[in-house]
């Protein structure tokens, strides 16, 4: 059938007066879309084989090459886009479930976007973080009801006992990202970036890989349907544990490693045996109610002596506000929440672009509602699914979050690109692939200094416009939603969000 | 320093975490002391008083026994190390989640996730145990006297020099073994299954050593699975399953089994693997071993799957 016609998304242009047929493009791809024809002595280029990850357009040494989109070959449509006929054909011919990796890519509305911040003029003075203390840190935990302070001759003591807690030098920390679905370099860059600036990575549900163990002070654990590595040691060397219920990539849907993917040294990190599916069903089955959630939340405790946080993750779906009222009161430490932009290594397409909400909303609808049953400090508020900027995450904490969880752009910060090829394994940036050729191209000194740089103008940008807001701790600013006005956008976003509109005074 | 101790710990009217942190502190130090940690806030002296911890000359590496257990939860999870636990009474749910090496033995039943994600360790339960035994085990030996609940042994997997086993006297429910990844399940189907009477099982004679309580026979068997089935495992067997083996006495209707597995006669190396399990289950229990094995042995059916890879084929690249 010729239906396979046209379904290149890119195309390759390569200017013939640049090429000096070097054959860097043809080794850096490894989708295999150039290729050297040693009777021409020129590179060749198939634009079906593109993915348009841009690895050969950025290590040219000519610039020879570009890549650009390919225009609509199909007759316009608006009902009828580009990417349902080829779906359709992809379908029709495989009989597959379509896969895709990172956040959705579809329109929706991005509630940042219509999110303003405020300022300080004349009645409160604005702080410059330069030259004033700025107080960015972050705790990680629940709080107690209400702090007791007792007067000794060595001076003030705090006679309340906290609960145990992490400690976070910015309010920001990387989410979780399996051993598995990323390679090693891109683990260590994490693990080695969160140990020196002061936060925490998250294994994801791949273990803890034996080079990882001295950052396990900076580690978040999960707990997965799985429990793939999950054991004693693994449990009581992390920093805090997660229960991962679920993802906001795949609300509902579980994980699946296939079987090729399971090398000698994924197999040891998950302990399991090589070259098998490692499949992580979506519900755990030991998880059919709060009750249940509670009893692993404790079970957790129990092997760890409660020394450490326990949280839950769930994805943001419509009624996530009881649900996450259900968790806090199961006694997690922490609830995050993934809202329904957050990346993945793979997802059903389906599923990726159409089921869950808005981060901005969860968030918002959560802390309301945890603050109005009188709960609100019980848990700590993180939240994942896309934030791009340092202005999405002060507009976060200003909406109630504690801390923001960054997957996607952690890994733009590695290199990538956003081809959406994840679960393809082929990465040629060296993120999401385990093949040893790819993964060298990713240094994880290197990659560690690309996080820690991105953490550090983050940091400093938050604190600028904290200072703007006339805030000099960020403890001020959660949940303090007098400092948001929203924009264009309609009466039950605004009420849902919790915000005035732009206009509207104190 | 474990060597040659004994204790034992009153749980009557205790809270599971006093029970547990006590434990803890016993294998710890090998000596009651220091409870004010245990306790904290809690009723020191109610508590000291329920731990006797006269050192008693013995054999064999520390025992702890914990009588009059009630319905107390998380018993030994995240305990490591070579020792022994008695329970006499019934252990709440997700009693030895997450252990890692000791013995536990349970006279009475234990409830629901027994073992969760246990490492290693070996847990001996006489009577029967509730749903999702042995979920996601990756080490270690359970042997259930009698039935256990749904979803048991799922997710299990075996790694390296791990390897896991669940040995069940009686019959299991749905789902036994669904996502199974490694290890082995065997359902001996006593009592009532296809062609054994209860006498089958011979008397366990542990059932005496309960902390002063007899233990009711009657107790485990039919009340627990009064369905009329002659199969002893329930629906779904296997689904999803993609590694390891179920060996099953007596044949399973093919509408029971999930689609991911196959059904097949145990071969000899098999046969070896459960006369040495059943074996170890009838020294446990003190049953027959010549008579649970006599003439019964083919009887034993083998669930192992198809493929490694159970949905390599589900999505278009």
């Amino acid at each position: 059938m010729p239906l396979k016609l046209n379904q290149s998304e890119f195309v390759v242009e390569r200017d013939l007066n640049k090429c000096i047929s070097c054959e860097v493009c043809v080794r850096q791809c490894s989708n295999d879309a150039h290729e050297y024809d040693a009777d021409d002595k020129t590179v060749l280029s198939e634009a079906s084989k593109c993915v348009g990850c841009h690895r050969c357009e950025s290590l040219c040494p000519t610039e020879a090459i570009t890549i650009r989109k390919k225009a609509a070959e199909f007759k316009d449509n608006s009902n009828w886009q580009q990417a349902h006929i080829k779906n359709i054909y992809k379908q029709a011919e495989t009989g597959g479930v379509l896969l895709t990796g990172m956040g959705s890519d579809k329109p929706h509305t991005v509630y940042w976007d219509h999110i303003l911040f405020n300022a300080a003029q004349v009645t409160n003075p604005s702080i410059d973080p330069l030259r004033e203390p700025m107080e960015i840190k972050t705790f990680i935990g629940a709080k107690p009801e209400k702090l007791e302070i007792e007067k000794n001759d060595s001076g003030f003591k705090l006679k309340s006992k906290l609960g145990p807690h992490l400690e976070l030098s910015t309010p920001i920390l990387f989410s979780a990202m399996s051993y598995g679905s990323i390679s090693l370099n891109a683990c260590k860059s994490l693990a080695s970036a969160a140990y020196s600036f002061g936060t925490f990575y998250n294994t994801g549900e791949g273990g803890m890989h034996k080079d990882l163990q001295h950052f396990a002070k900076n580690t978040i654990v999960q707990v997965a349907s799985g429990r793939f590595g999950v054991n004693r040691q693994y449990l009581r060397s992390a920093a805090a544990v997660e229960i991962k219920i679920g993802q906001g990539a795949k609300p509902g849907i579980g994980g699946h490693l296939p079987g090729e993917k399971v090398t000698a040294d994924i197999s040891s990190t998950r302990m399991i045996p090589e070259g098998s599916d490692a499949i992580s069903p979506a519900p755990h089955h030991d998880i059919y109610s709060i009750e249940d959630l509670a009893q692993l939340i404790y079970a957790i405790k129990e092997a760890t002596d409660y020394l450490k946080p326990v949280g839950v993750k769930v994805s943001a779906v419509h009624n996530i506000a009881p649900i996450a009222s259900g968790i806090v009161r199961a006694g997690a430490d922490f609830v995050a929440i993934d809202g329904f932009r957050g990346g993945t290594g793979a997802a059903p397409q389906a599923i990726r672009d159409n089921v869950g909400i808005p981060i901005e909303l969860a968030l918002a609808a959560v802390d309301t509602r945890l603050r109005e049953e009188g709960i609100r400090h019980k848990a700590a508020i993180i939240i994942a699914g896309s934030i791009r900027s340092s202005s999405d995450i002060i507009k976060a904490i200003a909406l109630g979050a504690d801390a923001v969880y960054i997957g996607t752009a952690a890994l733009i910060a590695l290199g990538c690109h956003l081809c959406q090829k994840c679960y393809t394994g082929k990465c040629n940036w060296g993120i999401a692939t385990q093949d040893p050729y790819l993964t060298k191209r990713l240094n994880p000194s290197i990659g560690t200094k690309r996080l820690s740089g991105l953490l550090r103008a983050w940091s400093h940008e938050i604190k600028e416009m904290l200072g703007g807001a006339g805030i000099n701790a960020i403890e001020s600013l959660r949940g303090n939603r007098e400092h948001l006005r929203g924009i264009n956008l309609s009466e039950i976003e605004l009420s849902i969000l919790g915000i005035k509109h732009a206009g509207q005074a104190w | 320093m474990h060597k040659n101790m004994e204790y034992e710990i009153d749980a009557k009217d205790m809270h599971y975490r006093i029970l547990n942190s006590a434990l803890k502190e016993i294998i710890k130090n090998a000596a009651p002391v220091k409870y004010a940690d245990a306790a904290k806030s809690q009723n020191l002296q109610a508590v000291n008083n329920k731990i006797y911890g006269q050192p008693q000359e013995k054999d064999g590496p520390l025992t702890i026994s914990l009588k009059n257990v009630i319905g107390q939860r998380y018993i030994g999870d995240g305990i490591k190390g070579n020792f022994k636990i008695k329970i006499y009474g019934v252990p709440g749910n997700d009693m030895a989640a997450f252990m890692d090496g000791p013995q536990i033995e349970v006279f009475g039943n234990a409830q629901d996730g027994l073992a969760n994600t246990m490492n290693s360790g070996k847990i001996i339960v006489h009577g029967s145990s509730g749903d999702i035994t042995g979920y996601s085990m990756r080490g270690g030996e359970i042997y259930i006297r009698d039935n256990v609940g749904w979803r048991s042994g799922i997710h299990m997997k075996s790694y390296l020099d791990k390897f896991p086993v669940i040995v069940i006297g009686g019959r299991a429910g749905n789902f036994l073994g669904e996502y199974m990844a490694g290890g082995l399940i065997i359902v001996l189907g006593q009592q009532g299954s296809a062609g054994s009477g209860p006498e089958d099982l011979g008397e366990d004679k542990n059932i005496e050593d309960t902390g002063g309580k007899k233990f009711e026979k009657t107790y485990y068997f039919e009340k627990f699975y009064s369905t009329s089935s002659s199969s002893v495992v329930g629906d779904f067997a296997g689904t999803g399953m993609h590694g390891g083996k179920i060996f099953i006495c007596g044949d399973v209707d093919e509408y029971k089994i999930g689609k991911e597995v196959k059904k097949a006669e145990p071969d000899k190396n098999d046969i070896e693997v459960l006369k040495q399990y059943i074996n170890n289950y009838c020294s446990f229990f003190k049953a027959d071993y010549e008579k649970m094995i006599s003439g019964r042995l083919k009887n034993f059916v083998k669930l192992s799957p198809h493929s490694h890879r159970p949905y390599g084929k589900l999505y278009a690249y």
